[in-house]
C-alpha cells in the first residue's frame, strides 16, 4: 500500500503544508503537540477537507482539489482509532464491534471476529457497556471495532495519549501484535519518540504544520531515543 | 360525580385522538426541522426558526384565523386539497389535529433541537470512519443519542395539543362529536347553567391525563438516559 499526501490547509492562523509518501507497514507521524498531526490524519480519513492538494492510496485518489474530488469519509475504508476511543455509549461492546461490518454490509465472519477479539483480549467484555470499561479496555475495543470494519489503512491518533503509564504498558504490546499479525497498514500519530521507535517502520516528522524530516527511525531526535520519554515537553514551542 | 355522559366521553376520546395524531404526524417533521436548525447552515435559516416559533408568540386566535383562511374550504390550500385529494380540514376533527399540531410544533422542536445539538459530533465522525453513510449516521447514532430529547418533545407537544383551545375553536369551531375537545367542552359547560358538575368531571379527567403523560415521560427519559450513559 502506498499513501501519498500533498496538501495545504489553513485553520485560523495555523497553516499546514505537508507532503510525504508512506509505504511501510507502520508510518509514524511524529511531532510536538500543535504540529498539525491530528489535522493531517483527519484529512487522510476524510473528516477534514484540504484547501489545496492531493491525497491518494495506491492508484485511488481520495482528495484532489484541482479535480474537485473528495471521497467522503464513509467511502474511504480507512479505519480510525481516536485518542478518546469514541465508543458508542448506547451500544454494548459486541454491537460496537459489529457496527462497521453492519454499515459496510459485510458478511458475518465469526472467524475474523474471534481472531480480533483474541488478539486484543476483549472476548470477556462483549456484554458490557462502554461506561463499564476501563480506559485501556475502551481503547482495545476501539481498536477491534476499527479492525473489524476491514479497513485498508488504519489510522491511530495517539491511541495511548489518554492513558496513564501503567495502561500504556498494557496496550503497547497489542499494538506491536497488531503490526505483526494483522495485515493492515497503519498510520500512527504520537509525540513520544520511544513508542515511535517500537512501532513505526517509517517516520514523518512534523513541526508547525510542515514536514521537517522523513525516513526510518534514525530521523527521531537522538536525545529522546531511549525509553518512554515524552518529546512533547522538549520540542513544544 | 363520575357518571360520565356520552358527550363528555366523545370529547375525551376526541381530545386523545386529536393530540395523538397531531403529535405522531408532527414528530417526524419536527425531527427534520430540528436537525436542519441544529446542524445545517443555509439561507433563510433564521426565517425558518422564526416561522417555527411563530405559533408560540402569536395570539392563538390569530393562528386559528390564519388556518381558516388557508385551510378553510375556500382557502388557498384548503380548496385545492378538497378538490384534488378530498381532504377537508375545516370543521372536522382532522382540522383540530392540524391546529393542535401547528400550535404544538415549537414546543416539540425545541427539546429535539437542543438534544441534537448536544450529540457529540465526534461520535458521528467515528461512525463515518466505520463506513456509515450520513443518513445511517443520523439513524444509528444522532437520533439514538438524541432520543431523550425526542421523547421530551413528544410529551410536551402532546400536552400542548391536548390543552389547545384558541386556535382549534377558531378554526374548527366547537361541534360536539366532531370538533369538541375537552377544552372546548369545558368552555361550553361553564357557560351553561348547571354545567359545573360536568365541567368538574372533565377537569378531573384532564388532570389524570396530564399526570399520566408526565409520569410516562419521566420514565421514558430515565430509561433513555440510562441507555445513553452506557451503564
Amino acid at each position: 500500500m502506498m499513501l501519498r499526501v500533498d496538501v495545504s490547509k489553513s485553520l485560523g492562523d495555523f497553516h499546514i503544508e505537508a507532503s510525504f509518501a508512506g509505504a511501510g507497514r507502520v508510518t509514524g507521524l511524529f511531532g510536538a503537540s500543535g504540529a498539525g498531526k491530528t489535522s493531517l490524519v483527519n484529512m487522510i480519513a476524510g473528516l477534514l477537507r484540504p484547501d489545496r492538494g492531493r491525497i491518494s492510496i495506491d492508484s485511488e485518489t481520495l482528495d484532489d482539489t484541482a479535480a474537485r474530488v473528495h471521497v467522503p469519509a464513509h467511502r474511504r475504508r480507512i479505519g480510525y482509532v481516536f485518542q478518546d476511543a469514541r465508543l458508542f455509549p448506547h451500544l454494548d461492546v459486541r454491537q460496537n464491534l459489529d457496527y462497521g461490518r453492519r454499515m459496510n454490509r459485510l458478511a458475518d465472519d465469526p472467524v475474523q471476529r474471534a481472531r480480533v477479539t483474541d488478539l486484543l483480549d476483549i472476548g470477556g467484555l462483549l456484554g458490557r457497556r462502554p461506561g463499564q470499561l476501563s480506559g485501556g479496555e475502551r481503547q482495545r475495543v476501539a481498536l477491534g471495532r476499527a479492525l473489524l470494519a476491514q479497513p485498508r489503512l488504519l489510522l491511530l491518533d495517539e491511541p495511548l495519549g489518554s492513558l496513564d503509564e501503567e495502561r500504556k504498558v498494557e496496550i503497547l504490546p497489542y499494538l506491536v501484535r497488531l503490526r505483526d499479525e494483522a495485515s493492515v497498514p497503519m498510520g500512527y500519530v504520537r509525540h513520544n519518540a520511544g513508542e515511535m521507535r517500537q512501532l513505526a517502520t517509517s517516520i514523518v516528522m512534523l513541526s508547525r504544520g510542515r514536514v521537517i524530516a522523513f525516513g526510518g527511525a534514525e530521523v527521531l531526535p537522538e536525545a529522546l531515543s531511549s525509553g518512554l520519554i515524552s518529546a512533547n515537553t522538549r520540542t513544544s514551542r | 360525580m363520575f357518571d360520565i355522559s356520552p358527550t363528555e366521553w366523545s370529547a375525551i376520546q376526541l381530545s386523545l385522538r386529536v393530540a395523538a395524531v397531531a403529535t405522531l404526524v408532527a414528530t417526524p417533521l419536527g425531527i427534520a426541522v430540528a436537525w436542519l436548525l441544529a446542524r445545517r447552515d443555509f439561507w433563510g435559516k433564521s426565517l425558518l426558526d422564526a416561522l417555527v416559533h411563530l405559533p408560540l408568540v402569536l395570539p392563538p386566535v390569530v393562528t386559528g384565523y390564519l388556518l381558516l383562511l388557508t385551510f378553510g374550504r375556500r382557502g388557498l390550500v384548503g380548496a385545492w386539497l378538497a378538490d384534488h385529494l378530498g381532504v377537508v380540514f375545516a370543521f372536522r376533527w382532522t382540522g383540530a389535529a392540524l391546529a393542535c399540531g401547528i400550535m404544538a410544533f415549537p414546543l416539540l422542536v425545541r427539546p429535539i433541537r437542543l438534544s441534537i445539538e448536544a450529540v457529540d459530533r465526534r461520535m458521528e465522525q467515528a461512525a463515518a470512519t466505520l463506513g456509515a453513510a450520513p443518513w445511517r449516521v443520523f439513524s444509528t447514532i444522532t437520533l439514538r443519542l438524541a432520543m431523550p430529547g425526542v421523547l421530551a418533545g413528544m410529551v410536551l407537544g402532546f400536552a400542548k395539543a391536548i390543552g389547545e383551545f384558541g386556535a382549534t375553536i377558531t378554526f374548527v369551531s366547537n361541534i360536539p362529536g366532531e370538533t369538541q375537545t375537552i377544552s372546548s367542552a369545558v368552555y361550553s359547560l361553564i357557560q351553561t347553567p348547571d354545567g359545573d358538575p360536568a365541567a368538574m368531571r372533565l377537569v378531573a379527567v384532564s388532570i389524570v391525563i396530564a399526570l399520566a403523560a408526565l409520569v410516562a415521560s419521566e420514565w421514558f427519559a430515565r430509561r433513555a438516559l440510562q441507555r445513553l450513559h452506557g451503564n
